[in-house]
């Protein structure tokens, strides 16, 4: 069992999400940082799809009330197990009684907190992610609260060896530039020439109107060159929408399934965690790629986590069932 | 229905990032006779290798897919191929009966607008309850209908604030088109009446009441003033 001291109202519980609904107008949801989450779940040997804390708002800070193994993964939080530091991407044997405490990150935005066995709450929709828009999944469909408790699936793991790893904890320093790579959206060559060459040419600063919905980005407006009046189609986690104000918007987990803003491009599924990892006032640069370069960004991921995943299971031994290159 | 217009319209293929193939046949306004086509389309392709999921929009498709699995230019090819065979297309979906208590407090809007659709109180409810309304898609929430049919003379334009709230079970007029809230939510539509349907329960085996393809009737629980 853990109890949650200190949070913001909108950290929630989540996993990898609801796929498999968008036809009934239900969001994918899950992590943001998908990678992270799955680097937790595998230095814990977790299923593949273990529920975890999403922490994005700050200070954050938790009891145990048994003893378990944890991981923390995602932004760098000068996490602490009551006096003592712990790194990013640490997955370490914690007491009943300890106090967890997270700080307004350096570096990174959302900070993931994984247990042994995963949280323990009902699935809904085949997913213990937390839809904050309709009020379901997670921990009663809404974000953590002070004296909330939730009970880990696996709280008696044994003590083992601590370690960690350093996959993808190369985040920005605050403030300077963030590259993710784009695929063209359908209406890529209705923008007028000047609006394609600065999509691509200038920084896109991301506001401060940016959620688990999706993410307003400030620069030069962007024209179309003859109005168009689209009919609404299903949209998916990544879609750059142009709305008539030009200032483009980012479609993340918890988007609307269904939009009709012209689409000027799609943020390729491997680059989705480095949005969910950039505060506001971050310069965004859209890289445009093929589909062939999106697959091989994805192959590479999931090779990392398998590689991470081989590591773990040689420290840990052979402790658990892993499926096959299903972490992402 | 606009009939004729809509039949010939070619389908075009874009890529909807990662994983996403959109297939659009819209050829201007909305067409429920293409729509058939795109539900049909929609249940066949689910089937096809690497398929994750099809994702009805309004005379329009996405198609999720495994890249792993399968080469986005042969699932291109796929899709149109299935939607040439599906020529004529069997009307589908079910007839639903939704109640509605019209006006009062939980129908607020429904003397403005009928006076501003020039109809009286009683002229506007039945128009809207004798419409023979269907579902297109479903999106933008859990289980809200994307709904086809509404009588012209009852458009009209939404708010121009937005109320920050209405009520799951509102059943409301948006510009040209009807609808029934899921849950409660922000909303710039007016509201006229209010239902005890439930349109979407995540705790249910299917989760959302209607489903595309469905022909929807809104009766006459209780008119109040």
């Amino acid at each position: 069992m853990i109890e949650i001291l200190t949070s913001g109202a909108l950290n929630t519980v989540q996993d990898l999400g609801r796929p498999g609904y968008l036809s009934i107008g239900v969001s994918t949801g899950g992590a943001m940082d998908r990678l992270a989450l799955s680097i937790g779940n595998c230095l814990l040997g977790n299923p593949a799809n273990s529920a975890g804390l999403e922490i994005a708002f700050f200070p954050f800070r938790l009891k145990l009330h048994a003893d378990c193994r944890l991981a923390i993964t995602g932004a760098d939080c000068d996490a602490r197990l009551d006096q003592r530091a712990i790194a990013p991407g640490w997955a370490c044997n914690a007491k009943a009684s300890q106090v967890l405490s997270l700080l307004p990150p350096k570096r990174g935005a959302r900070c993931y907190l994984t247990f042994s066995g995963g949280l323990d709450v009902p699935p809904v929709l085949d997913s213990c992610s937390t839809d904050l828009k309709t009020g379901f999944g997670g921990l009663q469909g809404r974000g953590l609260l002070r004296g909330d408790r939730l009970a880990v699936a696996a709280p008696a793991a044994a003590r083992r060896a601590e370690f960690g790893t350093a996959l993808t904890m190369a985040f920005a320093e605050r403030g300077a530039e963030v590259e993710v790579r784009v695929l063209p959206g359908a209406e890529l060559e209705e923008f007028d020439e000047s609006s394609r060459q600065a999509f691509f040419s200038q920084p896109w600063v991301v506001t401060q109107d940016a959620n688990r919905m999706g993410m307003r980005l400030q620069g030069e407006p962007l024209r179309l060159a003859q109005p168009r009046e689209m009919l609404s189609h299903g949209i998916l986690p990544g879609t750059v929408q142009v709305p008539p104000s030009g200032q483009p918007i980012i479609q993340l987990a918890d988007a609307n399934t269904c939009g009709g803003y012209p689409k000027i491009a799609h943020v390729i599924d491997a680059d989705l965690w480095r949005l969910a990892q950039v505060p506001a006032g971050t310069p965004l640069r859209f890289v445009p790629v093929d589909q062939e370069q999106a697959v091989a960004a994805q192959d590479a991921l999931e090779r990392q986590l398998v590689r991470l995943r081989q590591s773990v299971s040689y420290v840990l031994g052979a402790f658990t069932n892993f499926p096959a290159s299903a972490y992402l | 229905m606009t009939g004729q217009a809509c039949v010939g319209s070619a389908p075009r293929l874009h890529g909807a990032g990662s994983r996403g193939l959109l297939l659009d046949v819209a050829a201007g306004a909305f067409c429920s006779r293409l729509q058939q086509r795109v539900l049909a389309l929609a249940e066949r392709v689910r089937s096809l290798q690497g398929v994750e999921q099809a994702v009805p929009g309004m005379n329009n498709l996405l198609v999720v897919y495994t890249p792993a699995l399968v080469n986005v230019n042969s699932l291109g090819e796929g899709l149109l191929q299935c939607w040439g065979e599906l020529i004529d297309v069997p009307t589908m979906g079910r007839e639903v009966e939704i109640p509605v208590v019209y006006g009062g407090a939980a129908g607020e809007d429904l003397p403005l607008i009928a006076e501003q659709a020039g109809l009286s109180v009683q002229a506007f409810v039945d128009l809207h309850s004798s419409g023979q309304y269907q579902v297109a898609c479903l999106g933008a929430m859990p289980g809200f209908p994307y709904l086809s049919g509404l009588d012209p003379r009852l458009a009209t334009p939404r708010r121009a604030v937005p109320r920050m709230r209405l009520e799951q079970g509102a059943v409301i007029i948006g510009g040209a088109q009807a609808g029934v809230m899921p849950c409660a939510a922000p909303s710039g539509w007016h509201v006229i009446g209010h239902t005890q349907c439930r349109l979407f329960d995540p705790e249910r085996e299917q989760p959302a009441l209607l489903q595309p393809g469905d022909r929807v009737r809104f009766s006459v629980a209780e008119l109040l003033s």
